[in-house]
């Protein structure tokens, strides 16, 4: 004698509801990712999962083997856009406003943890991009095909720290012009630009020093003699459009070749 | 008390740069390629005793003010966690190594660990892990410790010690030994360039893909000797020993604005001129700097072809002939001029501790001391 079928839960019925309409239908185009088909579909079909290849070697998803590091990296670079955009909303990037609008920040919001977010994250992205070039240095996945993403990583790593270094700035206070200073200074030493550099007295036309205080390689990093007004609105400026936005379109390349050269990398 | 003291006074001792340098470069030497320092037990041990070092160091009111400072809070745990990412990548290596002697694969290349899974749900599920987790580190972290902000700018008062940001403080200590254009402006670039040479230089083609020591000896204890010593080291040296007026001061030691330290360091001009041959020194700069620019031509124009024709010199195994037959003329001068710059600190440092070796090419009229 056949049963009749259990009828399906109400929540199960509005999920298949829900799944059938033209609205759902036109944003997910696979189903539930549990068979070998939709596994791929998931990962085809969406443009962030897409960066990942359909299938990985086991070795390659290990936490002993990544430690997760280069994602832990990326993530981090999230965190600080978000947390970043919702702290230009209050901080305005001038000698009068800046020093102000970070401690209004702290005083006025309550429960306002953006500003630490930022801050740890920042320190944190540091230390995870170099965990991250050690662990590719010590599983040797630097060695062909992955030279050139290796490369890239370099120049991510030196963003990633002069994105940090141009944050420092910006809370206007004496940690940060002095740290700022120092840094900068050196500026000042380079061979040839920087006019205390060696060499940099032989560029002379007639009497004039062609490298002087007003013109060197420092001037042209701090827009002025110190570490001022044109240094903070340079430093605002590269730290929330010029430098993110370089590195954004670096780590697509990044992630992209991390694919092409054949995905994570393991033993031939 | 009177023991307590003590052993502050011995860690004190041995912080000192000098000291605490060597000795980090002898245990790195001893430690790195030996099997026996990368088991699970020395691991625990060594946690053990870093927390307990901190720990009990934190009822030092001298101590305890510098490690609390909230922008050095990431930097205790970047203390361990590299010490722990050290392990883990080297108890894998040697242990890799053992299968390999044994005629094994690799862990990472054994038939289960080649196999392939999916990306979704396995891939996509461990990165969510690590997000959550990140998450909440984060969030604790900034629920607990909140953002210092100073006072105001002010230009007209310099702080005491004037510090760089601390991923800075490495190169900043290096302005200890060289000037501001090598410390600030070239050994920077050489690092970036070198870094990025490092895929073209290393021709060995083993190692790629898996944790190994052994198949990549030199080339693994170069680069962590320049990320562990020269790097991460100096930062530490830079942020918790270095205070007012750079001078060191030990981690229990208070950061006395008037803290004295004799400098009587020396040119090599000097030590020539005066305290060998008695002639003074001459008043013409070039002359009187001839020693020191033949010494630097020396090292930089001589010794890479001297190391790249034989395999030993004086009898220490430290040619680098078979590096130049496997390299190749270019390779060979990329990676020479590299690893004769980043053995530069060290020969300063050691020149300076045992010298008081101030310049070994000094022309202050035209900015080029090296
Ligand atoms: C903002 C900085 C960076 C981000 C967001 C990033 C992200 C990633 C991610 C997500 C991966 C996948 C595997 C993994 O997580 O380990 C990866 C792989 C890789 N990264 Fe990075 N990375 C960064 C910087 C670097 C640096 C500084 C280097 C080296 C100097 C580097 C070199 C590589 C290489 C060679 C791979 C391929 C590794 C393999 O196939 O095993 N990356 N990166």
């Amino acid at each position: 004698m056949a049963t009749a079928p259990e009828p399906k839960p109400f929540i199960a019925r509005t999920w298949d509801y829900v799944t059938e309409t033209q609205i759902w239908k036109s944003i997910f185009r696979h189903g539930m990712p549990d068979t070998n088909r939709n596994r791929v579909l998931v990962v085809m079909t969406n443009v962030f999962l897409h960066l990942h290849p359909v299938k990985i070697r086991k070795s390659g998803i290990r936490l002993k083997f990544t430690w997760c590091m280069g994602g832990l990296t990326f993530f981090l670079f999230l965190v600080e856009t978000f947390t970043g955009l919702l702290l230009m909303f209050y901080y305005r990037p001038t000698v009068a406003y800046a020093y102000m609008d970070i401690v209004d920040l702290a005083e006025q919001v309550p429960l306002g943890i953006m500003r630490e977010i930022h801050r740890w994250g920042a320190h944190a992205m540091v230390i995870t991009v170099w965990l991250h070039m050690f662990r590719v240095f010590m599983t040797g996945s630097y060695k062909p095909p992955r030279e050139f993403n290796w490369n890239v990583g370099v120049i991510l790593l030196v963003l990633t720290l002069l994105l940090s270094f141009t944050g420092y700035l910006l809370p206007w206070d004496q940690l940060a012009i002095w740290a700022i200073t120092v840094g900068s200074n050196m500026a000042r030493a380079t061979p040839l630009l920087g006019h205390e550099g060696p060499g940099a007295q032989l560029l002379v036309l007639g009497d004039v020093k062609m490298v002087h205080a007003g013109s060197d390689a420092r001037f042209a990093l701090l827009g002025g003699r110190f570490v001022g007004e044109g240094a903070l609105l340079r430093f605002y400026v590269l730290h929330c459009v010029g430098i993110p936005l370089v590195a954004g379109i670096l780590m697509a390349i990044h992630f992209w070749r991390v694919r092409k050269d054949g995905g994570i990398s393991g033993p031939l | 008390m009177g023991a307590i003291n003590a052993v502050k006074d011995a860690i004190n001792f041995l912080t000192a740069p000098a000291i605490f340098i060597s000795l980090a470069a002898v245990l790195f030497f001893i430690a790195v390629p030996r099997r026996a320092f990368w088991t699970r037990r020395v691991a625990m041990v060594g946690t053990i005793l870093g927390a307990l070092f901190v720990g009990v160091s934190m009822l030092d009111p001298d101590f305890a003010l510098i490690v609390k400072k909230a922008d050095n809070v990431p930097i205790v745990a970047m203390l361990f966690l590299v010490g722990f990412f050290l392990w883990l990548s080297l108890s894998q290596a040697h242990e890799n190594d053992a299968r390999i002697a044994a005629g094994e694969p690799p862990v990472e290349g054994t038939p289960r660990e080649a196999e392939k899974t999916w990306v979704w749900p396995d891939l996509v599920y461990t990165e969510m892990l690590c997000m959550v987790i990140g998450m909440i580190v984060l969030v604790v972290w900034s629920l607990a410790l909140a953002a210092p902000i100073e006072e105001p700018a002010n230009p007209a008062r310099t702080p005491n010690p004037s510090k760089a940001p601390w991923y800075f403080l490495g190169l900043q200590e290096m302005l200890v030994y060289f000037d501001p254009w090598l410390a600030g402006v070239v050994f920077p670039s050489l690092i970036i360039v070198g870094l990025m040479a490092i895929p073209y230089i290393d021709v060995n083609p083993k190692g790629n893909g898996y944790f190994t020591f052994k198949e990549r000896k030199v080339e693994i204890m170069l680069f962590l000797f320049g990320f562990l010593i020269l790097w991460v080291l100096l930062v530490l040296l830079g942020t918790f020993l270095r205070g007012p007026n750079w001078n060191f001061f030990g981690p229990y030691e208070y950061w006395d604005l008037h803290k004295l330290e004799a400098l009587n360091n020396v040119n090599l001009s000097e030590y020539v001129f005066v305290k060998w041959t008695h002639l003074g020194l001459p008043r013409n700069m070039l002359l009187r700097e001839l020693p020191g620019i033949l010494a630097v031509l020396f090292y930089v124009g001589v010794l890479p072809g001297l190391l790249a024709f034989r395999h030993r010199i004086l009898g220490l195994p430290i040619g680098l002939k078979k590096y130049y037959d496997r390299l190749g003329p270019w390779r060979y001068a990329v990676f020479v001029m590299l690893l004769l710059s980043m053995i530069a600190l060290p020969i300063k440092m050691v020149l300076r501790w045992t010298l008081n070796l101030k310049y070994i090419i000094a022309m202050p009229e035209i900015f080029f001391n090296i």
